[in-house]
């Protein structure tokens, strides 16, 4: 028998990280990529060119500082603003603990909150305005951090923390509005960014039980209910927001002509209406994924249908949807800035009140992209958070 | 006793606790409940119209508007609201048609871009896509129309590109096609070779059939119709069409095709926005067809067309169509946010109809049957190649 060769000892294949080597691999591969490559360098030397131009030299930011209270509260009275202070104090305290006593998301959730509000509140602290107090915001931050500390560990504050959330819209709501001896402030003067955020939280908070009730009333094998739902959820979708908020602005008063409904209550009813019939079809989708036997074993069992509901198929079913529901919230979020149309004054209403304003003329794209880039910021932040829960609960 | 009996057991089940009486009862009930909703609020809606002093009914359909509406088919102030409002439905299938086609090729492109080996590409892609998916459309609207189009050069400074496109704060102007009278021949020789292409089809079909061979049946109709059309153009004796340019009259251009400046930017946000949305639907589509269905198609042989047309885009298809339908019904639905820069699409007119006769209900009504119309159109039509392209692939 032949000897065997010692096998020769190959060396991997060195890998040269040298930024030309990369710059082949990733930007010259191919003739037609090197083409590519070429001509979107020249349209990023354009495009960066005019907007770096036009932004250090011809734009006007002046506009954006002056205007920042209106931009975030709109009307709301300057002497008033303190509650708006607790409202995002109890928020911040809430955020804080639950992220001590789960950690995981809710860690992950608060460090990213934690570093954007410290960095804005860091600028803010260098350039105070008008209207904050220059270390409100670092306030906040400081909050989460120490409430994050005292949560660790301390499971059995879990109940109190879940008990707080659920409390926290309407106290949000009762800080905002006022009571007992605090003066009222009308919901006709909540603007700005805030009245965006509530806009959006009251659509998702309300519209979450509708949804559910009419996922589960279009798969009831009950044809009333279940025609009912669906001719509901179908002409929802099939027409755009705009029209049902101004249904809402023009028909409520003549339907309901003994209530007095102010626009902003109109406007949160036809953004309801709206996504509860895509929360509806969200919510379907989760519970058309849970296996038939899901249904017979809790037959079996000798539950209910309420029973069955409650305690097997929505559990799982909602647990699935959670992603689809964020994403939701974020089309739901920018779809608020609809109410600009009927008059109402929140970011984009309250940035088109400003171009209107004569001290400020001319300054369209400044006051547009100062607008664009909150909500761009909320929005991208709010996909992030959808990743990551997809992540965390492995569905989606 | 009798109790002793199973069946008397059943028999003895109440009737509250009887499914089958529960499911009818439970039905009647709510059957009543909406009912009796929908009762309360139309004695209230009779109530506040008797206040308003109107009555229910379409007859004010036929009455003069009165209104003047800038863009569309041919309406004047004397017309009927019946034909203002048909105007304005005209104009929201026109912006939603162009728009979707926009749309489509748009985020066609870039969900390729974004899958490109071409790192800059990839980005550049990417950072359009996130960028204009979380700003809100309106707030994109309102950008594009008053601090862009309103910002542009005045008539007399316009930008112009090729010699025949100009575009200023009244709008954009592109020529237009005019057919002269020797387009009557050339349309005979396009007839001609489209029917020569459709035979040269057929055959071609026929042959791969008999062969079992893939291949592109096309590939000897789309030259010969082409070569037809080539020909064609030349044995006509004058030019078909000529090209009517936008000439400068006066204060302004005239001739050509004329957009608005409502009209520009309504479709560009509408096409920016939806197209970063389909260039999504685009990405996913194609990276769900599995890696290994494109090395076993490289296997048998397939070059990189084949295995584009034949293996990957019949599988990608199948997954983008779906929710290609909702974003070209999304495009559609947004379109009426055309009442926030004027543009008088169906819910513009509709709004100003109600402002000047006051019967909100019956217009609210039209409103959204049309666009419900619109969605189920869409919606079936898209369907239906769905079913399409869902039997070729199986």
């Amino acid at each position: 028998m032949e000897e065997r060769a010692p096998n020769p000892v190959i060396k991997p294949p060195t890998e040269s990280k040298g930024i030309l080597r990369w710059l082949k691999e990733n930007l010259f591969n191919t003739w037609y990529n090197a083409l590519f490559t070429l001509l979107a360098i020249v349209f990023l030397y354009v495009a960066f060119k005019g907007i770096l131009t036009w932004a250090f030299t011809e734009a006007n930011w002046g506009v954006i500082p002056a205007n920042l209270q209106i931009f975030l509260v709109g009307a709301y009275p300057r002497e008033e603003i303190w509650r708006v202070w607790i409202v995002i104090y109890t928020l911040g305290l809430l955020l804080g603990l639950s992220s001590g006593i789960w950690g995981g998301l809710a860690l992950r959730l608060a460090l990213v909150i934690g570093a954007v509000g410290g960095g804005v509140g860091i600028i803010l602290a260098f350039f105070p305005t008008a209207f904050f107090n220059r270390f409100g915001l670092l306030g906040g931050v400081a909050l989460l951090a120490v409430s994050l500390f005292l949560g660790r560990g301390r499971q059995r504050l879990r109940p109190w923390v879940l008990g707080g959330w659920l409390l926290s819209f309407p106290w949000t709501m009762i800080w905002l509005h006022g009571f007992a001896g605090l003066p009222t402030v009308l919901t006709s003067n909540w603007g700005g960014l805030l009245l965006t955020l509530i806009l959006a939280a009251v659509g998702i908070v309300v519209s979450f039980p509708l949804g559910v009730l009419l996922a589960l009333g279009r798969r009831s094998n009950l044809p009333a209910i279940k025609w009912v739902s669906t001719a509901y959820i179908e002409t929802v979708r099939g027409v755009p927001l705009v029209t049902i908020l101004f249904m809402a602005q023009i028909m409520v008063p003549i339907f309901l002509p003994d209530f007095r409904i102010d626009k902003i209550l109109r406007a949160m009813l036809g953004i309801t209406l709206f996504s509860a019939a895509y929360m509806a079809e969200n919510v379907r989708g989760g519970l058309q994924a849970i296996p038939k036997g899901q249904h017979e074993a809790a037959h079996a069992l000798g539950l209910n249908y309420p029973l069955t509901m409650l305690l097997i198929i929505l559990p799982q079913a909602l647990r699935s949807v959670i992603p689809a529901i964020v994403g939701q919230f974020i089309s739901l979020f920018k779809d608020t800035s609809l109410v600009t149309v009927i008059g109402l004054l929140d970011l984009l209403g309250i940035a088109k009140t400003v171009i209107a304003n004569p001290d400020w003329l001319g300054l369209q794209a400044e006051v547009y992209l100062f607008a664009a880039v909150i909500y761009f910021v909320f929005s991208y932040f709010m996909s992030y958070i959808s990743q990551k829960i997809e992540d965390a609960l492995g569905v989606g | 006793m009798e109790n002793n009996s199973p069946n008397s057991v059943s028999e003895k089940i109440p009737f509250w606790r009887d499914v089958r009486v529960l499911r009818v009862l439970f039905q009647v009930i709510f059957l009543i409940g909406i009912l009796l909703l929908a009762g309360i609020l139309y004695m209230n809606m009779l109530r506040g119209l008797r206040g308003l002093g109107l009555t229910l009914n379409l007859d004010f359909l036929n009455d003069e508007a009165g209104f003047g509406i800038a863009e569309g088919i041919a309406y004047e102030p004397s017309d009927t609201y019946l034909r203002a409002f048909w105007v304005g439905v005209v104009n929201t299938i026109r912006v939603s048609i162009i728009g979707i086609a926009c749309a489509t090729i748009l985020g066609l492109v870039v969900g390729i871009a974004r899958l490109s080996s071409n790192w800059l590409v990839r980005n550049i892609a990417a950072i359009y896509v996130e960028c204009f998916r979380n700003i809100p459309l309106l707030l994109q609207i309102l950008f594009w129309y008053t601090a862009v189009i309103l910002q542009l050069p005045s008539v007399r400074q316009s930008f112009t590109f090729f010699g025949g496109v100009f575009i200023n704060q009244r709008g954009v102007y592109l020529p237009e096609p005019q057919p002269t009278s020797d387009m009557n021949i050339w349309l005979g020789y396009l007839a001609g070779g489209f029917i020569l292409g459709l035979i040269l089809y057929l055959v071609r079909l026929r042959k791969l059939r008999q062969l079992e061979q893939p291949g592109f049946p096309a590939k000897w109709a789309l030259p010969a119709f082409l070569l037809v059309a080539f020909v064609g153009w030349f044995l006509t004796p004058g030019k078909p069409f000529t090209w009517e340019l936008p000439a400068l009259r006066g204060f302004n251009f005239a001739g050509g095709i004329y957009l608005s400046p409502e009209f520009s930017a309504l479709l560009v946000g509408l096409v920016m926005y939806t197209g970063a949305f389909i260039a999504e639907v685009v990405r996913s589509g194609i990276q769900s067809v599995a890696k290994g269905q494109r090395e076993a198609a490289k296997a048998i042989g397939l070059n990189e067309f084949q295995t584009l047309r034949l293996i990957v885009l019949p599988q990608a298809l199948r997954v983008i169509a779906p929710p290609l339908t909702s974003q070209y019904l999304n495009l559609t639905k947004n379109s009426s946010l055309a009442v926030a820069i004027g543009f008088p699409d169906l819910f513009n007119v509709g709004n100003t109809m109600m402002n000047q006769t006051g019967q909100s209900i019956p217009i609210f009504g039209m409103i959204m049957m049309s666009y419900l119309i619109i969605s189920l159109t869409t919606s079936a039509y898209m369907n239906w190649y769905n079913r399409r392209i869902n039997r070729i692939g199986r």
